[in-house]
């Protein structure tokens, strides 16, 4: 007899073939989730094919706020044959694998899982059920169905949001399609009531919720970018910076932006200094290789002073490396990237909140500071959804920072801070003359060697006001900390979670190993306060998603501190909250001494059997 | 206006003496001040090559960029304030070998700009190196047994890829290149002009003479919104012909086609952040 319960935060994966309709099911999910009341975070990995293949979503629902990547699955909706076996090292004697007959009958008799016995399989009837409304594409909206059901979201909410979705295909397929929301619902009614099985899900839905904010990493951005006041977007499509471009170009209109798909990413970045040059506020978005073409670019904006704002969403390189993976590789490309030497800024949000604010907050000092801003993101934090209660759009301001020439203008103007006036052109009665040849303070080419180094100098002078300005690390977990752990981007959330869970179940036992968590939101230049926070620790460990350690080793470059241990994961997969806590509770040196595994105040309310 | 009205006093002009250049730049400012263009409308692009260093010996805006990247700023820019003149200035190294593939889908948006490519056959700033307009059996330092790629034909390419203007002057005649340079400046969209120069230093060739005797102007009657007959005409050998080769005057610009100009003519750089519009989308979030 299967009982399955679940109080608290239940952890939901999807898994089926590329085009089979995951992320159809994903968004509906997500949304009757949260109109439901209850928290929702969901993230996503899909391989690089647009049929095929494995691909899984995973939707935590939660009565309490979520925001984090696990590795648990509670329940498994498995949409194809292949589904079980992909995700194998995520399922425990604790998972409950739902699906059509076809799908899990071999994995059910194969018996290759650990733990896994009859009793963690429920058959459903989805692709019968699907094949009497009209086909197999009907099969992603019966799961979804079933799972609403499971779940007690409203029927209402359901339908609402099927219409929505589908209104725009026609009255046929909507019909079709709630038709389908019915179905599912039917068989997850059985379920909950079948006698052989009993399914009992009771999570506390909160009010507030339903008029919270439901955004992905991309979205956060793609409005910070409106509240900066983005007028040109030139770029190339490339995964995972796709989703960003496609968000910019669908608000053109409204916002009165231009998006053009250049022809390459060398084309995307001249254009949008072209751009930027004449008055509008530029970005461009790529990723690793696609940032490679860019380098000369940077180099560029660095010796023409003219901002750009570049967003790199990470995934594993080199080359192509794993094009729907993410990574925090390429730190140090961004870092270095272009020749010659000039100020530049690197933001690496690791929530919405962030995402947003940091966004716009690029867009106002690379206009301020005439420099490239760089935003680090990656596949998981662009594409990972959850709800949050406001942006703070009130704090949103631009301020105008060009200015109106007279014919006296000079465009490079030595200043004691190193700030020229920018002018642009057509706007006054000056010349706005830049050049990326060494150039005189009208901006005429030059081989003085005394004028270069006094180029030199008022390009690097701006990195006093911006080292000053340098946004500075947030402090987690416990203030009066022992030891520190170092993250930085989207590692933010899994870490996190895993301290405050580390804190919650150690720190009465153990009340000398409190633990901290420092994580960077701008790792270029590094604020003041840095040193101070790694010295006043008595053990440092630092999380990344790349193989050296590239964060560390600025850290190491900026202040003389040496991170000695370091937890990096670069197989193009997220952190987990476990695999951070399990990492953590080592690094502490705390081993539950009877089963050498960690310790039995772990969170309870658990599936259990 | 007058010529002069676009002198740069005591600029120091890096080109040789009797270098093809010195006679285009008296060309465009002629030209320009024919057409009373002011200079502060005006951004002259480049990217880099001795043609690259024109803008820094005529008045007006300038971004001098990188090398075969000229074509890519100078969309941005048009597109960004459509109110500005922007004329590109180029060479065949920079325009058809670095920047080839910008070459080719900048003639596709179409933006309204005028593209001046100083086309001597060779590579001057690097001294003497084959460009992708050098004839074959040329001999240089680094093709030591003679260029054997096809020149390329960039009148040829424009025409496939229906440019809105296509033209070939000669730098030694100043009469007939002031009216080209005009009629592409007033053209509404792209414009190409391949300008034929002699190199004094690197190219003992394709000399002054040499172009003299390999080239003749198009007849009064050349029609030249014939797309087959202009492409006949730039492929050509032997005899190379000289004026506006191709028109197209039906094509809408790129700056006409962004739907942020539809109801607004303004640049962007005048357009005011509104962030009621900001919270309406926010909102829809939720």
């Amino acid at each position: 007899m299967t009982v399955f319960q679940k109080e608290e935060d239940i952890s939901v994966v999807l898994c089926g073939e590329a085009g089979q309709g995951i992320q159809t099911v994903e968004a509906i999910l997500a949304q009757a989730v949260k109109q439901s009341g209850y928290h929702i975070f969901s993230t996503k990995e899909y391989m690089s094919r647009v049929r095929g293949g494995q691909n899984s979503t995973e939707i935590r629902i939660s009565s309490h706020r979520v925001a984090s990547y696990v590795d648990r699955i509670d329940l498994l909706l498995a949409l194809s044959s292949g589904a079980i076996n992909h995700l194998k090292n995520r399922i425990s004697a604790d998972t409950l694998i739902i699906g059509d007959p076809q799908h899990i009958k071999s994995a059910k008799d194969d018996k290759n899982i650990d733990n896994v016995s009859d009793s963690n399989f429920i058959e459903i009837p989805l692709m019968e059920t699907a094949q009497e409304i009209g086909g197999p594409i009907f099969a992603n909206v019966i799961a979804a169905g079933a799972l609403s059901c499971l779940l007690n979201i409203p029927k209402e909410i359901f339908d609402g949001l099927i219409s929505d979705m589908f209104a725009r295909k026609g009255s046929e397929i909507l019909e079709k399609d709630l038709k389908a929301g019915e179905a599912g619902y039917t068989i997850g009614k059985d379920l909950t009531e079948s006698e052989e099985g009993e399914l009992h899900l009771s999570l506390q839905g909160q009010s507030p919720v339903r008029d919270e904010l439901l955004i992905n990493g991309t979205d956060a951005v793609g409005l910070g970018c409106l509240a900066g006041g983005c007028r040109f977007i030139s770029s190339y499509p490339m995964t995972p910076s796709t989703p960003l471009q496609n968000f910019l170009a669908s608000n053109a209109h409204e916002f009165e932006l231009i998006y053009e798909q250049a022809e390459d990413e060398i084309a995307a970045i001249n254009m949008a200094l072209g751009a930027s040059y004449a008055g509008a506020r530029s970005i461009v978005a790529t990723s690793g290789s696609g940032f490679a073409l860019m380098e000369e670019g940077v180099g560029l904006a660095g010796m023409i002073e003219t901002p750009i704002v570049i967003y790199i969403g990470q995934r594993p390189g080199p080359a192509v490396g794993l094009p729907t993976r993410t990574s925090q590789e390429d730190l140090n490309l961004a870092l270095y990237s272009g020749p010659g030497e000039f100020p530049r800024i690197i933001f690496s949000p690791g929530n919405l909140e962030d995402a947003f604010t940091l966004t716009h907050k690029a867009f106002d000092l690379s206009e301020k500071y005439q420099i490239p801003v760089f935003i680090l993101s990656d596949q998981y934090l662009a594409d990972c959804y959850y709800n949050i209660p406001s942006l703070p759009l009130e704090d949103v301001e631009n301020q105008n920072y060009l200015v109106k020439t007279n014919p006296e203008y000079k465009r490079y103007l030595i200043t004691h801070d190193g700030i020229t006036p920018r002018g642009i052109p057509g706007y006054g009665d000056g010349l706005v003359i830049v050049d990326s040849d060494e150039h005189d303070e009208e901006g005429h080419i030059t081989e003085d060697l005394e004028i270069r180094t006094q180029m030199v100098d008022k390009r690097l002078r701006k990195m006093e006001q911006i080292r000053e300005e340098a946004v500075a690390p947030e402090l987690g977990g416990s203030e009066d900390y022992q030891s520190l752990v170092i993250g930085w981007g989207s590692t933010y959330w899994p870490i996190r979670e895993a301290v405050e869970n580390f804190n919650q179940n150690f720190n009465k036992k153990y009340p000398d190993k409190k633990l901290g968590f420092l994580h960077f939101k701008q790792v270029y230049p590094l604020h003041s306060s840095v040193f101070d926070y790694l010295e006043k620790a008595e053990d440092v460990i630092i999380l990344e998603n790349n193989a050296q350690g590239q964060l560390a080793n600025i850290i190491k470059l900026e202040t003389g501190f040496e991170i000695q241990e370091k937890f990096l994961k670069y197989n193009g997969m997220p952190f987990s909250v476990e695999e951070v806590e399990e990492r953590i509770i080592t690094f502490m040196g705390i081993i539950n001494e009877s089963s050498g595994k960690y310790d039995e105040t772990k969170d309870a309310g658990e599936v259990l059997k | 206006m007058k010529a002069k009205d676009f002198d740069i006093p005591g600029a120091d002009v890096a080109w040789c003496p009797g270098c093809g250049n010195l006679s285009i730049l008296r060309s465009l400012k002629t030209a320009l001040a024919e057409l009373e263009i002011q200079p502060e409308d005006l951004v002259f692009v480049s990217g880099i090559g001795q043609a690259g260093k024109l803008p820094h010996y005529i008045r007006g805006n300038v971004f001098n960029g990188l090398h075969g990247r000229s074509l890519s700023p100078a969309t941005g820019i048009k597109s960004s304030n459509p109110e500005l003149t922007v004329i590109d200035v180029s060479g065949d190294g920079c325009m058809y070998g670095e920047g080839g593939n910008h070459f080719m889908h900048t003639i596709r948006r179409n933006p309204d700009i005028t593209n001046l490519v100083h086309n001597n056959m060779v590579y001057g700033l690097t001294k003497g190196q084959a460009s992708p307009t050098s004839q074959r059996e040329f001999n240089t330092p680094l093709q030591v047994d003679g260029v054997f790629l096809e020149p390329f034909n960039p009148l040829a390419v424009a025409i496939a890829l229906d440019a809105s203007f296509v033209a070939r002057a000669f730098s030694g005649d100043r009469k007939q290149t002031i009216e080209i340079f005009k009629a592409a400046i007033k053209h509404k969209g792209y414009a190409l002009v391949d300008i034929f120069q002699p190199c004094v230093i690197f190219n003992k060739v394709n000399t002054r003479s040499w172009f003299r005797e390999h080239t003749y102007y198009l007849e009064d009657d050349h029609d030249s919104t014939d797309r087959n007959l202009a492409f006949q005409r730039a492929t050509e050998t032997g005899e190379y012909p000289l004026g506006i080769v191709y028109q197209n005057p039906t094509k809408s610009t790129f700056e006409e086609n962004l739907n942020v100009y539809h109801m607004d003519k303004k640049p962007l750089y005048r357009r005011k952040f509104d962030k009621e519009k900001l919270k309406r989308l926010v909102e829809t979030k939720r």
